[in-house]
């Protein structure tokens, strides 16, 4: 391959891997941290698209709209982690039984969003959407670059979040040792609550950006449980700087795979990617 | 003098930047009563997942029996002759008592013969010991505190070790169940077990071991007879508060 | 031994007997369902990890017998042995992989192997790609009015086969090693239950027969294309059907097989089968949330109760 087209290659790697940290991380703190076996992640990444997707035709600037729609997903959150709680966390086979659980809630979602919307795709309009940007020799596509500052915006935000306030410091501290927590009188289910929350917001501004990179359709979610778990495993549990550099690597080899071998072989890189990770270090770049 | 049964050596382990067990080395001689004690966090239950095999040690050796078993999965270490409690009961709560314990009967004790054994029948005499025959139908998850802590030495003997070790079996329980708890110990070490007891419960420590381990923020603190240990000035420092 | 070989007969009586041909067509989905629900169970009931990719070995399965069929007309036996080589290899593989962790990376694998292998199988045109292929039905054996009540026999007996295995694993000593695996694994190991080596016995011998359920799917159908091949609704169904019927005996995959694979075949035909997907999904959150043992426990519990003299 020619070094300027590998270097294009490698650029538009980093920008969607970028974007791949935004998608997962959620998930970092819904499975990395509070050990929830979130299979349902993507679809709710969906889901988002769609709320966005939903605004969009009263005219709504899409990243406008997922910003919008944060707190109602962080109410989704509060009570699908509560509800998980009561029913599952309780009990010794938790695992499957909660593993199961969310793959049904999972699918619900898909296909609620077929009947809502139908299997065609559906896209958004925006002054980013279809322009590029000049960089150097090289042309990027605008919305790719807006997603990436964006999705920059959110992880940092985030990680920000948990290293400096009380509560994500009590959330971090609650993935460590339950019980310590408790014992020094703050509620370690609210906290896992809250957190839950959070992970679920994220899902409205980072779905808003899904549906901002490309169309979406009902069963986008499935291609995407592939490179959140990759991405989230890639880390090492419940590493936020993890999951961006883990987006990053899994975005250039994407990009890298597509540039060289086609469309065609792309959807088995992440999970390509994954599967080494297990095989290799199960406990990723930053594991716990 | 025989070699002794358990031999650990500089044993260290680490979880992320803490560090859980640094340098400890101590041995069990064979038949002995060997007790540990030290305050909450100070690395107990971490030395005893390394020696049993749940957990993997960072750096040192374990040598049982005279051979090297740093390298082996807890179950091999089961079958050379190491049996441990834990010190939350984890039963088979979906299986029956009398299943409970026929799990080490068919997966130690009667590993080549299976088909020669009567394991029921000796799962029933084992749960006897315990006063639990009654039960032996009974599912694990249906127990109390105390008999819980009672199945969880039925099955630990059930596969027959050289070396038992108790992790905080007595918590809980009243005094009288203390004392029937020790007696029954008492009478496992009797046939010849090495049995290694943690415990915070002093006067069934004291009453107990033959020699006295005090651990603190994963070292040895103190070593030594009982009365020793109880009156070294660290142990009584780091129990009683600086 | 005795059930198994009057089950058989039945079958076999049963093609004598009806006329209406839907019957041996529902039948034999009833029962391949039977074989892919029971083998999940071996894992996931008794061992309690859980496979999401059942689509993927039964897909396997189906493809080896497509290759074999495409090489050289190999006859149904020689298919379902291979079929059952391939994803028996593939359970250990996969296992292997990934039986060292926590059970959710099972899961993931699980869905990794799925994508991938449809993967491979879209871009692999020996066996018909994306456009899928066609597979004629050799000639109908003596006795039988069509091949597909020959399939139906055959099904019956793999479906004899797979739950004569599971009851064999379960209440041998071999299912009291996994039951302890999955009520708690630590506890297993410590108690000498040599547990990485029996959860890959198990992920072996599932998907093993994942891949006997799949093997005569393309004489069955005459045509096979990855879409379908793959199709979710295994994934789903082979979850869903051992929870429902319960997954603590061979009894429950069975039972949830039946019901649910014939409420599926009535479905698909009156309403729609994307619909019918989405009743299955509901029906996992339901029977996960409220009958967390099934309808066999639902039933412990009820004759509990009743001895109990109220």
């Amino acid at each position: 391959m020619p070094p300027e087209l590998l270097i294009e290659a490698i650029v538009a790697g980093l920008l969607l891997g970028c974007f791949y940290a935004a998608m997962s991380i959620g998930l970092s703190v819904a499975f990395g941290l509070l050990d929830v076996p979130h299979i349902a992640h993507p679809a709710f990444l969906v889901l988002g698209a769609y709320g966005v997707f939903l605004l969009g035709q009263q005219g709504l600037d899409p990243l406008l709209a997922g910003v919008l729609l944060m707190p109602l997903f962080f109410l989704l959150g509060l009570g699908l982690y509560r509800f998980y709680h009561a029913v599952f966390e309780q009990h010794s086979d938790a695992g499957l039984r909660g593993l199961a659980f969310f793959f049904g809630v999972a699918f619900i979602v898909e296909v609620a969003l077929i009947r809502a919307f139908g299997v065609d795709q559906r896209m958004v309009d925006a002054a980013y959407i279809g322009t590029s940007l000049q960089l150097g020799d090289m042309r990027m596509p605008t919305r790719m670059v807006i997603a990436f500052a964006v999705a920059l915006a959110l992880t940092g935000a985030l990680s920000l979040y948990l290293s400096r306030t009380f509560t994500g410091r009590a959330i971090k501290a609650v993935a460590q040792d339950q019980t310590a927590l408790a014992l020094m009188g703050a509620d370690p289910i609210r906290i896992k609550q809250w957190a839950f929350g959070i992970a679920m917001g994220t899902c409205a501004l980072a779905g808003a950006l899904l549906i901002i990179v490309g169309p979406v359709e009902p069963g986008l979610g499935r291609l995407y449980i592939g490179r959140t778990f990759c991405v989230v495993v890639l880390a090492g549990l419940g590493s936020m700087p993890g999951t961006l550099a883990a987006g990053l690597i899994l975005g250039v080899a994407e990009s890298v795979v597509l540039t060289s071998l086609g469309a065609s072989w792309a959807p088995a890189v992440a999970f390509g990617l994954l599967l080494l990770v297990l095989a290799v270090r199960p406990a990723g770049l930053f594991g716990r | 003098m025989s070699a002794p049964l358990l031999e650990v050596r500089g044993l260290g382990k680490r979880f992320g930047g803490f560090s859980a067990l640094s340098d400890v080395s101590l041995r069990a001689g064979r038949g002995e009563r060997l007790g540990i004690i030290g305050p909450n966090g100070s690395g107990k239950t971490t030395l005893i997942n390394c020696i049993s095999g749940s957990l993997r040690n960072d750096t040192g050796s374990i040598a049982f029996d005279g051979r090297e078993v740093t390298r082996l999965p807890a179950h091999r270490r089961t079958r050379l002759g190491i049996a441990r409690s834990f010190q939350i009961p984890r039963p088979f709560a979906s299986m029956s008592l009398a299943e409970n314990v026929a799990v080490p009967l068919e997966y130690v004790t009667h590993r080549g013969s299976l088909h020669l054994a009567d394991v029921r029948g000796e799962a029933l005499g084992i749960l006897g010991e315990m006063g639990l025959a009654a039960k032996a139908d009974a599912l694990a998850g249906t127990l109390s505190q105390v008999e819980l802590r009672k199945l969880e030495l039925a099955r630990a003997l059930a596969s027959r070790p050289s070396l038992l070790i108790l992790d905080e079996v007595m918590a809980g329980l009243s005094a009288l169940e203390v004392d029937e708890m020790l007696a029954i110990v008492l009478r496992v070490n009797e046939r010849g077990v090495t049995v290694i007891m943690i415990e915070h419960i002093m006067r069934a420590i004291m009453r107990f071991s033959e020699r006295v381990v005090c651990l603190d923020a994963g070292q040895i603190l103190a070593e030594g007879s009982p009365a020793e240990v109880a009156a070294d000035a660290s142990v009584r420092r780091v129990y009683l508060g600086a | 031994m005795a059930g198994a070989a009057a089950t058989v007969l039945a079958a076999l009586l049963l093609t004598r007997m009806v006329e209406n041909e839907y019957v041996f067509f529902a039948g034999y989905v009833v029962l391949q369902f039977v074989v892919l629900a029971t083998a999940w169970n071996i894992l996931g009931g008794y061992a309690g990890y859980v496979n999401f990719g059942s689509g993927a070995f039964f897909a396997v399965g189906a493809y080896t017998s497509v290759a074999l069929i495409q090489a050289f007309q190999a006859p149904l036996l020689v298919q379902v042995v291979a079929a059952a080589t391939v994803t028996g290899a593939m359970g250990f593989l996969v296992g292997a992989l990934t039986l060292r962790l926590r059970g959710i990376f099972f899961s993931i694998a699980t869905v990794a192997i799925a994508v991938i292998c449809e993967t491979v199988v879209i871009n692999w045109s020996f066996v018909g790609g994306a456009r899928g292929i066609a597979i004629l039905q050799p000639d109908t054996p003596v006795g039988f009015a069509s091949y597909n009540r020959m399939l139906f026999v055959a099904m019956t007996g793999f479906a004899v086969l797979a739950v004569g295995l599971a009851r064999f694993v379960e209440i041998s000593w071999i299912g009291r090693g996994l039951r302890a695996i999955r009520d708690s694994e630590e506890a297993a190991e410590s108690v000498g239950v040599p547990t990485l080596r029996l959860k890959l016995a198990a992920a072996t011998l599932s998907g093993a027969l994942m891949g006997v359920a799949g093997a005569p799917f393309p004489l069955y159908m005459s045509f096979i294309e990855p879409v379908s091949a793959f199709s979710l609704n295994y994934a789903v169904s082979a979850l869903a059907m051992p929870l429902i019927g319960g997954t603590a005996s061979w009894l429950g995959p069975v039972i949830g097989a039946v019901l649910l694979g014939t409420v599926q075949q009535v479905v698909t035909v009156t309403i729609s089968s994307e619909l019918n997907v989405l009743v299955v999904g509901l029906v996992l959150v339901v029977y996960v949330v409220a009958a967390p043992q099934g309808i066999l426990g639902l039933a412990r519990r009820l004759s509990r109760r009743e001895g109990a003299g109220r």
